[in-house]
């Protein structure tokens, strides 16, 4: 990936972070995750484009090895989209940083369905996974939380 | 009536309460939570995996290997004075590192050495992670200039001349050395470079070969080096099986423990039961004054992808489907800047000084650098200032010691 598409990402990553940037800076000084967090790992993107949904490689998600997971694309009425370019980018909201990886879809397995690879979480508590999805029907992105 | 009513009432809310709340054994004095008992529990040596077999390195978990391995690890012909071995810095009497701020070998290094216990689960090796496995790790201070200040190709003469058998064994017959200079390689003092560019590209091979599989014995040595059981193991064990934790912990370590994975927020990067999250971090540790500046994880990530012995090289016995953590290695950004490997807190406070350059002399005055969250000299810290009591570092000081290894 060039440098400035890195670059782009990293703006990418700020959007959905910033929205939460109040909820953030409220649970700064909270150790745990959020009680009322939504843990859904099926969404409906942010403008309502695409169904996302994610499905890790290993269960449970063990902090510290380096995985992939499985994301699936359809559009709202549930058809497969195919050839769609997807990033992923997270992080953790209550501590600022990003990934300790650089994750990256490596394949397109069909029917909507892509494999990302190298994906690590290297603390526990709460981390977010934005994708953003460039495909049939334009570009939207879908932020999902997990709880390690 | 009427009052007594409501006094079982409340009574009997406060006790729900009450059971909500604390764990299985009531015994303590200190009630965890169910979140608690599952961070404190995580960090306890008995939930250590098995240690993930190294695919870069075929004699990763051969015990002839190993004990090869041990021979060279000791061994001061590999060193340009013949006085300095990997054991110099890592005195296995002292949990493998040598309580200094610099290392002496055949000159002073600008980072502190590491214990090595553990280390094997690591992606990544030094404190910049510059390498991304043992064995590659292994060539570095030999040819360092200010530790074994030697070179590849007396490395693999050494090897030629003295473990023959155990070497050919392990890796097939040795390639005739006989005509090669006394000293080569492709950097480092200048008479070595100039006769490492006099070779062949077949003859710089088989000198690489023999280079990285006496780093790649080394290694699995250096996996057998695991840590051993604390105070601390046997309280979160008890915990774990709901047993009776009096005894095994003061009140005043329960307290820094409580911290450790609460308000201090310690176990955000010191997590697992190594006590480090294996990743990179700036903690706006001060630079040394005398030292050039030291950029951390920044300048690594360059030096590990073009490094020749790293997984995807010609050197590894790895598909370069086992090479995960080199491809999806973040390689740009602020984070990276003068960050370091979070070290691991096993039997921290037996070995000051701490820090990458030993900067900071006592565990009382890591604890004071946490509490204020000084600025980076440069990149931005990820520390926020704990304003925390007196009491409170004490208790953290005092939990840090239950993680001392038995004498
Ligand atoms: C002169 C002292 C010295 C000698 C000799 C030396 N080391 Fe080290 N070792 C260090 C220092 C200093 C570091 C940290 C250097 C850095 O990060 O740049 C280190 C780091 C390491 C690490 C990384 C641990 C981790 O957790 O990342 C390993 C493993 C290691 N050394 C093994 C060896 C082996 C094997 C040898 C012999 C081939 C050796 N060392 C020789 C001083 C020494
Ligand atoms: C943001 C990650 C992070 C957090 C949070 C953190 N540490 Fe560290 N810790 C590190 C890193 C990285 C180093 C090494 C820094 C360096 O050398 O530049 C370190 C070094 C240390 C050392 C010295 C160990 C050695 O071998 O040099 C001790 C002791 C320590 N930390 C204890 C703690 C305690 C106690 C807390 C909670 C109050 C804590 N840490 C919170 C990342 C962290
Ligand atoms: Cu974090």
């Amino acid at each position: 990936m060039s440098k400035s598409a890195r670059k782009w990402l990293h703006l990418l990553w700020i959007v959905p972070v910033g929205g939460l940037a109040v909820g953030a800076v409220m649970a700064a000084k909270m150790m745990y995750v959020p009680a009322d967090l939504d843990l859904s790992l099926s969404r409906t993107t942010e403008s309502g484009l695409y169904v996302s949904s994610l499905e890790p490689g290993i269960s449970p998600v063990a902090i510290g090895s380096i995985h992939s997971w499985t994301v699936e694309v359809t559009t709202p009425d549930g058809t497969p989209v195919e050839d769609a370019v997807i990033s992923v980018a997270g992080g953790m909201p209550q501590h600022g940083h990003g990934l300790p990886t650089s994750p990256q879809v490596t394949q397109s397995l069909g029917e909507g369905r892509y494999l990302v690879e190298g994906v690590k979480f290297n603390m526990p508590g709460w981390w977010t996974l934005t994708l953003s999805i460039d495909g049939s029907s334009g570009s939207d992105e879908a932020t999902f939380n997990l709880s390690l | 009536m009427l009052r007594i009513g409501t006094a079982i009432v409340t009574a009997g809310l406060a006790l729900t309460l009450l059971s909500a709340c604390a764990p299985q054994g009531q015994n303590s004095s200190a009630p965890w939570s169910a979140e608690e008992i599952a961070l404190i529990t995580a960090l306890s040596l008995s939930r250590l995996p098995e240690l993930p077999p190294d695919p870069s390195n075929r004699v990763a978990d051969d015990p002839a290997a190993a004990a090869l391995g041990e021979l060279l690890f000791s061994d001061t012909r590999l060193s340009s004075n013949g006085e300095v071995s990997c054991a110099s810095c890592h005195l296995p009497e002292r949990h493998f590192q040598d309580d200094l701020a610099l290392a002496r070998g055949v000159g002073e290094t600008t980072r502190r050495t590491m214990p090595i216990a553990g280390t094997a689960y690591s992606p990544w090796l030094f404190w910049d992670g510059r390498k991304d496995s043992l064995w590659s790790q292994a060539l570095g201070p030999l040819e360092s200039g200010v530790e074994h200040g030697t070179d590849r190709t007396h490395v693999a003469r050494v090897i030629a001349a003295e473990y023959t058998q155990a070497y050919a064994e392990l890796f097939g017959p040795l390639p005739d050395l006989s005509k090669l200079p006394a000293h080569a390689a492709p950097a480092g003092a200048p008479d070595a470079v100039e006769a490492w560019e006099t070779l062949s590209e077949e003859q710089k091979d088989s000198v690489d070969r023999v280079f990285a599989n006496a780093g790649k014995a080394i290694a699995a040595f250096e996996r057998t080096i695991v840590p051993t059981p604390t105070r601390f193991d046997a309280y979160a064990d008890a915990l774990a099986g709901g047993a009776a934790t009096e005894g095994l912990m003061t009140e005043q370590e329960e307290l820094g423990l409580k911290l450790f994975i609460g308000e201090g927020s310690c176990v955000n990067c010191h997590n697992g039961p190594l006590f480090t999250d294996n990743h990179f971090h700036n903690t706006g540790v001060p630079a040394v004054a005398d030292l050039p500046a030291d950029l951390g994880r920044a300048l690594a990530v360059e030096q590990v992808a073009t490094d020749p012995f790293n997984c995807l090289g010609a050197y590894s016995d790895a598909g370069p489907a086992d090479c995960a953590e080199l491809k999806y290695m973040t390689v740009d950004g602020e984070e990276l800047v003068r960050a370091f490997k979070t070290p691991s807190l096993r039997g921290v406070a037996q070995r000051p000084p701490y820090m990458h350059a030993g900067q900071i002399g006592t565990v009382t005055e890591v604890l004071d650098h946490y509490n204020s969250a000084p600025s980076a000299p440069a990149g931005h810290s990820e520390l926020e200032p704990l304003s925390m009591s007196a009491e409170e570092l004490g208790a953290l000081e005092a939990f840090l010691r239950t993680l001392d290894y038995d004498p």
